[in-house]
């Protein structure tokens, strides 16, 4: 026995104040990339210091639409593929809150697609962590819009032809200010993307690669979670700044990763409040002025 | 931890929630110091756990816990073992709005 093997830990695991501690284990599969991408997502909560009580996390469905039920936090586990609707009206409600939608690839590029296009055009103060698998997870592995070229999946057993979405290109046409891809590999990277997006006014949108042991690898022989990790060490390349025009994924190619867009742009609030201040002077009083960045 | 007390070698520690862990081996692969290994023991969900067999390589630098997809392990350095071990102060999230 060694001073590991204990039962009772004397001190507490650093992230278990955020999490729902009587709903553990988790549902996720051995070697799935979920739970670190929680795990990030706990430290860049402690490093910001944030009042909890101000940070609320909406979830769609699927594997990844299960962190709202594991995080101690106020969480909604919405429709399927309606995170950013119903996370744009608990914003618009109490423009004090920090809504984080935190989905996976399927849910908020497939089945919420039209609602992520349009939530980043109008620039709604959200935070965005779309847990990028190349799959649906929950439902038994058929293709999703990102499963890249090449790929075999239960949908496609001669492999998948249909071009996949670039998410990052995506989110950052479609006028998002802080557009971020990293693994799970990159943990540090992941974890500090996190925190710049708590801190970031506007639409941010962080794309984290994880690994599917039980589907996506098993399905194309690729191992199982710790594999697709050394993958991702040695095909990924950081370009901070690079232009998502070139960030598209090919299957077990390379990774382009790290903060492609950084920019400035007025959120749907600020512009509805400045319109309207025009429009009718001093009879307006605006909506929401502190906007949870007090 | 009076075995953990005489066995102070290294700079730091890991903590493992035996029960919560599946093996995914992340902790085990990742770890810059090599110094964790799969147990011989495994749990009662029948997967074998990380231990520390060479607490004299382990800096306590909780990339093992960043790693780790289902909370299961995280690294502490010495030096922070004595502040961390006083009952935290009621709690780490601020209350009040």
């Amino acid at each position: 026995m060694s001073d590991t093997d204990l039962l009772e830990l004397e001190i507490e695991n650093p992230v278990a104040p955020y999490l729902r501690q009587e709903r553990l284990p988790h549902i996720w599969c051995p070697g799935c990339g979920i739970g670190t991408t929680v795990n990030c997502f706990a430290r860049a909560l402690t490093e910001s210091g944030m009042n909890l009580d101000k940070v609320a996390i909406v979830s769609g469905i699927g594997c990844t639409g299960r962190v709202a039920g594991y995080l101690n936090l106020d969480s909604f586990h919405t429709t399927h593929g309606r995170a950013i609707p119903f996370a744009t009206g608990l914003k618009l409600g109490n423009p004090d809150l920090k809504v984080v939608v935190y989905s996976g690839d399927g849910d908020l590029s497939a089945i919420g697609g039209n609602h992520l296009v349009h939530a980043a055009r109008r620039n709604m103060d959200l935070m965005v962590v779309c847990v990028n698998n190349f799959t649906y997870g929950m439902t038994g592995g058929q293709v999703a819009p990102t499963t890249p070229i090449g790929a075999t999946q239960t949908t496609m057993p001669y492999g998948n032809f249909e071009n996949p979405f670039s998410l990052p290109f995506l989110a950052d046409a479609c006028g998002a200010v802080y557009v971020a891809r990293w693994t799970v590999y990159h943990v540090k990277q992941l974890a500090k993307a996190m925190l710049e997006g708590l801190r970031k006014k506007g639409f941010v949108f962080i794309e984290a690669l994880a690994p599917c042991p039980t589907l996506y690898s098993r399905r194309n022989r690729l191992g199982d979670g710790v594999d697709q990790l050394k993958y991702y060490k040695e095909r990924s390349k950081i370009v901070n700044g690079a232009d998502t025009k070139d960030v598209g994924l090919t299957f077990q190619g390379d990774i382009i990763v790290g903060k492609f867009v950084d920019r400035d742009r007025p959120t749907w609030l600020d512009a509805m409040n400045e319109h309207y201040s025009q429009h009718f002077g001093e009879k307006y009083v605006p909506y929401g002025v502190s906007h949870g960045q007090e | 931890m009076s075995e953990g007390e005489q066995v102070k070698k290294g700079k730091g520690t890991v903590f493992v929630q035996i029960e919560v862990c599946k093996g995914c081996s992340y902790c085990i692969d990742f770890c810059p110091a090599h110094c964790l290994e799969f147990s011989r023991d495994f749990n009662r969900k029948g997967y074998h756990y990380p231990v520390l067999p060479r607490p004299e390589d382990c800096t306590g630098c909780d990339l093992c816990g960043l790693y780790c997809p289902d909370f299961a392990i995280f690294g502490v350095r010495f030096k922070d073992l004595e502040k961390r071990r006083q009952p935290a102060p009621e709690p780490l999230i601020p209350a009040e709005g």
